[in-house]
């Protein structure tokens, strides 16, 4: 038993924060608002270099030949930035399951390189996020899943009140785009691809939940009223506190729904969704907490707080609603036949052991 | 990372809970807020110790197991399993003890650690006075140095425990001109000793859960000074700091309160389910005792490599209590027009000892310093936001 990162995972997760905080400026986010794809390919490249694109595609392939532990704390990163590019969707959620569908090698180096985008849809028919700006989208159809070059495929835009996000409406003929996989496989990775979506987005919500706290009480430090700075009112300190509570208390059921994923635990499901639901409150209530101490400065477009309210809001939707992922804890938790209670927590990776 | 117990753990595991199985009384014992029930909670301290099971993350030299926090979660999810009785002196193997590690001389260890290890001494916190609550620094109880004795006079009150108990840490003011958390010093004393009036105070349910304790012309042996004299309050902190911590309140009980909870639940779904909300508040409730849970093998697994608890444990005691209060909330919207019902009551059938731990759960915001008192650490040392 031991519940931490290794000194490589926590110097990684520091020099991406660096990478970052230099290259995704909430000013170069929204330079991206006017450009046609919103995204910056050459930020894609610089990620490539630093390993981040094929961080999870196997080292003979090009790529770091990581996992999902190693990953769970950079897509916190992507959400403390809200990151335009689909970094997320390519390493954390299209990789693995190209893997286990048995793509080529090819397409896996491509990915590596930075020379591949994916774009993911997340169950049939809904929205794709980024899928003009990716090269491949991963997308449903009759129980199948099915790779499809973007190029193959018509998109109508969807604007979303997150400026940064891109999402489309994607329309291929029968005939376009190869079976990735079918019948009980598909199944299979369809499900598995829900948890890593969900997962994904629950590092992100956490992430998001970090920097409204840290941009709010960087604010309320600085703004004065009645001679002093609104950071001293107790009101307005307890309002953050609450938001810090919330937000320390996602971090381990994130990490370790990341352990659950790449374990492939009998319990992923229930981990997965305890996960997506403490990250989705903590965002929730940063983003709340974070606006009222604002006062009119967080209800312009100005103030940078919107980007990161906006992604939240977006966000805590996306991969299963809150009470999709309730739903599924229900069937779970609500049954006779699972046991909880005190020492019960870690029983199925103890058993998988 | 590494989520699975080591084969050593899952058998320590096992250790345990054959010793608890065959010496966890059958009866649940009585109140140990009556005497009777004190005297019962006291028997099975020295049980514990017997076991060699009273204080196991205690290092080997003062009878503990030296274990690390790990098997400290592994052994009280094992205990709350259990349903083993509350510890009566935990306020001396939990926070007095640790403190008297690190402060106290060799003479004080080896003459208090093993009367408390037994249940022989039971201790109780001096910290409140009528007019030194929240904030703690305005203490006046007072204890002057004469010769190689302190001169305790002044009045503490709220204190657990005290109306049975043996001894008393607390801190007094020894510097009479002195302001706030100066001039303070932290002090052992016998409660048997001349001069000391314990008054009972009735808590909501009705017994004698905590005292007042009236100090007059009260002599005290030098030799339970802990600490210099004036270095009370950076004595206490450190008492504080294991209580707000990781000790005062393990994981295991509250999801043994959760699991309960969800038994509950089922057992009444049909009428349960006129209220949405009581579904919700049954799913959050497991969700958060989880999260408090995996929070706190995180931060046991930190502290294990040498990592040190940080102002963000602050955290802990305002999650904690008031997840025991929606949790007792909700167990009373189950029981509806039932709740009330005192557990003696012919129709009380089923009830079980909700109503209890819903009172006591009303009293987790207040003690071990109070919620509001919490979010302004919070938000100030954990944040570093500005000073009011
Ligand atoms: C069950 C129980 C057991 C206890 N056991 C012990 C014990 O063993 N030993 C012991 O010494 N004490 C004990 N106490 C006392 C406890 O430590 C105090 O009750 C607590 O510190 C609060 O002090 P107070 O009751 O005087 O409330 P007050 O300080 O008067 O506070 C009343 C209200 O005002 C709020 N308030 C006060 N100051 C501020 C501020 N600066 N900012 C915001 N809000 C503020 C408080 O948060 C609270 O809501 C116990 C209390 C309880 C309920």
């Amino acid at each position: 038993m031991n519940f931490t990162f290794n000194e490589d995972q926590l110097m990684f997760r520091d020099s991406v924060r660096d990478f970052f905080s230099n290259e995704v400026t909430t000013e170069s986010i929204r330079n991206r608002w006017d450009s046609d794809s919103g995204r910056d390919r050459a930020l894609w490249t610089s990620m490539a270099e630093l390993g981040l694109t094929g961080l999870l595609v196997p080292e003979n392939c090009g790529g770091l030949g990581l996992g999902v532990v190693d990953f769970i704390m950079l897509a916190e990163e992507c959400g403390r930035v809200a990151l335009p590019e689909p970094l997320v969707d390519t390493v954390l959620l299209a990789t693995p399951v190209l893997v286990a569908a048995g793509a080529d090698a090819q397409l896996l180096q491509s990915i590596a390189a930075g020379e591949t985008v994916c774009a993911v849809q997340s169950q049939a028919d809904a929205l794709v996020a980024d899928a003009d700006f990716a090269d491949k989208l991963i997308v449903h159809k009759a129980g199948n899943l099915v790779l499809l070059d973007a190029e193959s495929a018509r998109f109508q835009r969807q604007d979303s009140v997150d400026p940064s996000r891109r999402l489309f409406s994607v329309e291929w003929a029968d005939d376009e785009g190869q079976v990735l996989a079918e019948g009980d496989l598909s199944a299979e990775l369809t499900a598995s691809l829900y948890n890593l979506g969900a997962l994904g987005t629950s590092a992100q919500l956490l992430g998001l939940a970090q920097r409204m706290l840290d941009l709010s009480v960087a604010y309320t430090s600085e703004r004065q009223q009645f001679g002093k700075p609104i950071g001293s009112f107790q009101a307005v300190k307890h309002h953050l506190a609450n938001v810090a509570i919330k937000t320390e208390f996602a971090k381990a059921p994130v990490y370790r729904a990341a352990y659950s994923v790449a374990e492939a635990l009998s319990d992923v499901d229930l981990h997965v969704s305890q996960a997506r639901l403490s990250a989705g409150e903590a965002a929730i209530l940063a983003a709340k907490s974070g606006i009222q101490v604002h006062g009119a400065m967080g209800y312009t477009w100005e103030m940078d707080l919107h980007l990161f309210m906006k992604r939240a809001w977006a966000l805590n939707n996306a991969w299963g609603t809150p009470g999709a992922h309730k739903a599924r804890l229900a069937d779970t938790i609500l049954s006779a036949d699972y046991t909880i209670g005190a020492g019960h927590t870690f029983a199925s990776a103890s058993d998988a052991a | 990372m590494e989520l699975a117990y080591t084969v050593d753990q899952q058998a320590f595991r096992q250790e345990v809970r054959s010793w608890m199985q065959a010496n966890v009384p059958a009866k649940p014992l009585q109140s140990f807020d009556t005497a009777e029930g004190f005297q019962q909670h006291r028997e099975w301290e020295k049980t514990m110790n017997d076991g060699r099971w009273g204080m196991v993350t205690w290092p080997e030299e003062f009878g503990g197991r030296g274990l690390d926090l790990i098997q400290w979660l592994i052994f009280e999810e094992e205990y709350y399993r259990a349903s083993a009785p509350t510890r009566v002196n935990q306020n001396g193997i939990f926070l007095l003890a640790p403190t008297l590690m690190e402060y106290g001389s060799d003479e004080q260890k080896a003459r208090i650690l093993p009367k408390m290890a037994t249940g022989e001494e039971v201790w109780a916190q001096g910290w409140s006075e009528p007019n030194a609550g929240s904030d703690m620094a305005a203490i006046r109880s007072s204890a002057e140095l004469r010769g190689d004795e302190y001169i305790i006079n002044g009045q503490k009150t709220w204190s657990t425990r005290a109306v049975f108990a043996d001894w008393l840490f607390g801190m007094f003011r020894t510097d009479p001109g002195s302001k706030r958390h100066h001039g303070l010093t932290f002090i052992l004393v016998p409660l048997n000793a001349e001069g000391i009036t314990v008054r009972p105070i009735p808590q909501l349910d009705g017994l004698p859960g905590f005292a007042e304790i009236f100090f007059d012309n009260v002599k005290v042996s030098i030799n339970n000074r802990l600490g210099g004299e004036g270095e009370g309050w950076k004595v206490a902190m450190a008492t504080a700091g294991f209580e707000r911590g990781l000790m005062l309140r393990s994981p295991a009980r509250f999801q043994e309160t959760a699991r309960r909870l969800v038994d509950l639940y089922r057992a009444n779904q049909e009428s349960a389910d006129q209220d949405p909300a009581i579904r919700e508040a049954v799913l959050s409730a497991y969700v958060q005792a989880e999260a408090y849970t995996l929070t706190t093998y995180q931060t046991a697994s930190r502290l294990n490599q040498g990592g040190k608890i940080g102002p963000e444990s602050s955290t802990n005691k305002v999650f904690w209590s008031e997840l025991d209060q929606m949790m007792h909330s909700t167990a009373m919207a189950i029981l509806g027009a039932r709740a009330e019902l005192l557990p003696h009551a012919p129709a009380a059938q089923g009830v079980g000892h909700w109503l209890d731990g819903f009172l006591f759960a009303q009293s987790g915001p207040i003690y071990a310093g109070t919620n509001e008192i919490q979010r302004n650490i919070i938000a100030e040392r954990m944040l570093g936001m500005p000073r009011a």
